[in-house]
């Protein structure tokens, strides 16, 4: 086990490299550095952006840039924001918990909702039922983020106002400090009456855009290895013993079959990412991937790399938990078989 | 013991923060974070409005115009032929108290005034390094280069000397990022070792006291009940951060927000009709021009150029391009500026005469000229491509062809004020309502090479009228020089001017008080809701 651990452990280090060598690279080849964007139409003189350039470091070699940044890291040091100032790691920690909030909401409502709706497909396989649901699936798989967030709020909370269009909170009626940064948990804690459920109410429907992908994958995934163990000879058996089809199913089958499942949830996690940039900028939610959007278009360098690096190490430690996660599951493949 | 020590605090902090029953909160819908709350390190209109509920300046603008009228400094004397200014500064005006556990001990005073000037200015000031120690607006606005020395006298007078006159000084000091600091305050941080604490949690003398900042989230006021100028009408004045138009304008119509920033041109016709809603709207402080490089022949002969802009369908860029988010512009300045002069007409669009005029000059057809146009968006020009492929498909109409130039950004502007195009699209957006603000983009020494007069149109009239105005410290006296600058540059047609954008603001019907600034501010004190 530990042998298995350490292989992956190992390459995923590699990948971290690449990723920060890529990273750097990739952002300096757009054109336009960060002093020349924070200026207008008044130009700037070149011996001022000489200064600043030189002030920014941007005036180095690229490689020479590259391995102060290396090493700075290295310390745990992932530079200062060009724009506001301020530490990227502490813009990354104060930020971060939005996000995870989010993410988390979204991934409930994915496997909550996508295990049981695909299990339910394969078990009545060739239905109306299993045809409407990978109908469905299918509709969330290709669905725009930015349409269907928007469409949420003019339908669910302009229409029918059953929600409130967008935020964390209602700021007219509420205010306490965030103390943990988890908007659930600090609005429990402030005991103001209703806050709580108010900031139930914001997270539905950011929770339901991101979470729609991710979804459709789920139950996609699920009705299709549950096909595969349904077929199998110890569902037959299980069967032939004469117990009851939800224990067959429930029981038997749909344990095997949740096992590619794990995986796939865990790969989800890179969609959850990428698809919380877009629902954190329609829904006004205040966590990392907007602030990434931000900083790509100030050339904030230090703010990109550091949050891109962070959140890469993030998704690649949840995908590592998983991995390890199934071959604690499934034994064959820890011991290569 | 513990218990009773929390409980008392959970009280205090609870009578501190939930507001009380029947307090009005005003909920403006912003576009985006701030940078931080120091205007004199920031660039955006976004900090700006961030920063402006807490500070006040020595001038202001009147709520609504680019009038500049008395702020933190009572009165002033211009002495000197322009040279010398003399502040008097108000007495008894309170620093916010209780913000980041500061309290002042003392009113403001001519400390302040010092500190938030040489913070910029002087490179050993202790706070000149903090936050990066970019203060852009104060080079742009060339204050190294007028100011002289800035002296405290007594308390309550300070004396500014120039090394030149120019009267548009007093609008400089009604820009934000003259806002006025408490020294008391960024002594105080200093002592803690917290100096990057300044720039972060703002401490000022404005209509509204800063409460809490979370980034991409909110921003948190309170109403200062000690102002000294035009009150707060609301309890609390609260920023949702929403950078998307189409949220902001549902969050709008939900009632989630009172006041949005920039509705989407798209969004206007229905927000017009809807009887919960108000908009209101003026053309921007900014113009779109494009400039003819009279230095480049055939550019050089007067005809030339006015063939050009009887040349161009403007009705049309504006319609398709700006979408209702623009006005068709014929003078330098906006109309909201004082000095306009409404009685220059327009050229008219006129193919025709415009053949005529070429033929007049003697130039043969086909003629081969550039366009540039700029990479990016700007406030003033929403698709500058776009507006050169129009212009190009009516230069063909004339018989002039017009080959489409574009460089990245920077470069764009760079090889534009060598001089390098001989025509270019680009425009500008004034600072602080002055109309020399906008005027020097056509004077001699802006004509050099380098300099932003694209046209490198040099005329002496129009130079020593621009001058004069500037010694002036009669309004009247300089908007007559103006009338007459617009009308030598009107006919001398160094260049085309395109449109002023429109700026439009939504908000609950609900609302008022609200005034409209020339110079996209948005200010919240005066305003209520009904």
């Amino acid at each position: 086990m530990l042998k298995f651990f350490l292989q992956r452990v190992a390459l995923t280090v590699p990948t971290f490299v690449a990723l920060m060598f890529v990273t750097f690279v990739a952002i300096r080849l757009v054109p336009g550095d960060p002093v020349e964007v924070r200026v207008g139409e008044r130009g700037i003189s070149p011996e001022r952006l000489a200064y600043f350039r030189h002030e920014l470091g941007l005036d180095q070699p690229v490689w020479k840039q590259f391995l102060d940044y290396v090493w700075h890291l290295l310390h745990g040091d992932f530079g200062t924001s060009l724009v506001t100032n301020q530490k990227v790691l502490t813009e990354f920690a104060a930020l971060f918990p939005a996000t995870i909030e989010l993410g988390v909401a979204g991934m409930l409502i994915a496997v909550l909702l996508g295990i049981p709706a695909g299990a339910m497909a394969a078990v009545k396989r060739g239905t109306w039922y299993d045809q409407l649901i990978m109908g469905l699936s299918v509709t969330g798989y290709s669905m725009p983020i930015f349409w269907w967030g928007l469409i949420l709020i003019m339908v669910v909370a302009e229409g029918w106002g059953l929600t409130p269009v967008s935020g964390r909170i209602d700021l007219i009626n509420y205010y306490f400090e965030p103390t943990t940064g988890f908007m659930l948990v600090d609005a429990w804690l402030s005991k103001q009456p209703g806050a709580f459920l108010d900031a139930v109410r914001h997270l539905i429907l950011p929770a339901i855009v991101l979470g729609t992908i991710p979804l459709a994958v789920i139950a996609r995934m699920t009705r299709s290895s549950m096909l595969e163990v349904l077929n199998e000879d110890y569902v037959r058996t299980a069967r032939a013993k004469g117990l009851p089809p939800r224990r067959v199913i429930g029981i038997h089958a749909l344990r095997n079959a949740l096992i590619p499942v794990v995986t796939i949830i865990g790969l989800q996690v890179g969609t959850l990412v990428a698809g919380a940039v877009l629902t954190e900028t329609i829904f006004s939610w205040p966590g990392v991937g907007k602030w990434l959007i931000e900083a790509v278009g100030r050339r904030d360098y230090p703010a990109l790399q550091g949050g891109v690096m962070l959140i890469s190490a993030i998704v690649m430690l949840v995908n590592l938990a998983v991995d390890v996660l199934y071959g604690v599951i499934n034994p064959r493949i820890r011991h290569g078989g | 013991m513990k218990t009773t020590i929390c409980a008392a605090l959970a009280a205090v902090c609870s009578a501190l923060l939930i507001a009380p029953a029947g307090a009005k909160t005003l909920v403006y819908c912003s576009e985006g974070s701030p940078e931080n709350f120091t205007p004199a390190i920031n660039t955006t209109g976004t900090s700006f409005d961030a920063a402006r509920p807490v500070y006040d300046k020595l001038t202001e603008f009147e709520r609504g115009t680019t009038k500049v009228e008395p702020g933190l400094a009572e009165s002033w004397q211009v002495a000197d032929g322009g040279k010398t200014i003399t502040f008097k500064l108000r007495k008894g005006v309170k620093f916010h108290s209780g913000v980041n556990g500061f309290k002042p001990t003392r009113d403001f005073n001519a400390d302040d005034v010092l500190f938030s000037f040489e913070r910029q200015w002087k490179e050993n000031h202790p706070y000149h390094k903090v936050s990066g120690g970019k203060y852009d607006y104060f080079g742009d606005m060339d204050m190294p280069k007028l100011l002289e020395s800035i002296e405290k006298v007594d308390d309550y007078t300070v004396r500014m000397r120039l090394k030149e006159p120019n009267v548009a000084m007093l609008a400089n000091l009604a820009m934000d990022f003259a806002s006025i600091h408490s020294a008391e305050y960024a002594a105080m941080l200093d002592k803690a070792g917290k100096k990057e604490q300044f720039d972060q949690v703002p401490v000022g003398t404005g209509p509204f006291s800063f409460v809490m900042y979370q980034k991409d989230a909110v921003i948190r006021f309170r109403a200062n009940k000690d102002y000294w100028g035009e009150k707060a009408l609301v309890d609390d004045l609260v920023f949702a951060i929403t950078p998307d138009p189409t949220t902001r304008y549902s969050k709008l119509k939900a009632g989630e927000c009172h006041f949005v920033i920039a509705p989407r041109p798209a969004d206007l016709p229905e927000m017009q009709k809807d009887k919960t809603l108000k908009v209101i709207q003026q053309p921007g402080l900014n113009i779109a021009y494009w400039s003819f490089n009279v230095l480049k022949p055939p550019l050089d002969k007067k005809e030339v150029r006015l063939a050009l802009n009887m040349a161009i369908d403007k009705k049309s860029i504006i319609r398709d391009v700006y979408l209702g988010a623009g006005t068709a512009a014929k003078n330098l300045i906006p109309p909201t500026l004082w000095g306009y002069n409404d009685s220059v007409k327009d050229y008219p669009y006129d193919p025709g005469k415009a053949k005529a005029l070429l033929k007049s000059a003697g130039v043969a057809t086909p003629l081969d000229i550039d366009l540039w146009y700029m990479p990016v968006q700007r406030p003033y020009n929403p698709n500058a491509k776009r507006i050169a492929e129009m212009m190009q498909s009516d230069l063909a109409k004339i018989g002039v062809n017009a080959k489409l130039v574009t460089y990245e950004w920077g470069e764009y502007r760079k090889r534009a004020q060598q001089g390098e195009h001989m025509t270019v699209q680009l425009g500008w957006t004034g600072d602080n309502g002055d109309p020399d603000n906008f005027f020097f983009l056509r004077g001699c020494a802006a004509a050099r090479p380098g300099g932003q007069n694209l046209s490198k149109w040099c005329d002496k009239a129009y130079d020593d009228k621009m001058n004069r105005a500037k010694t002036l410290s009669d309004n009247k006296e300089r908007a007559k020089l103006y009338m007459e600058m617009q009308v030598i540059e009107h006919e001398a047609a160094p260049d085309l001017k395109i449109a002023h954008s429109v700026v439009w603001e939504a908000m609950r019907a609900n609302v008022t008080g609200f005034k409209q600034s020339p110079l996209a501010a948005h200010q919240f004190n005066g305003v209520d809701l009904k």
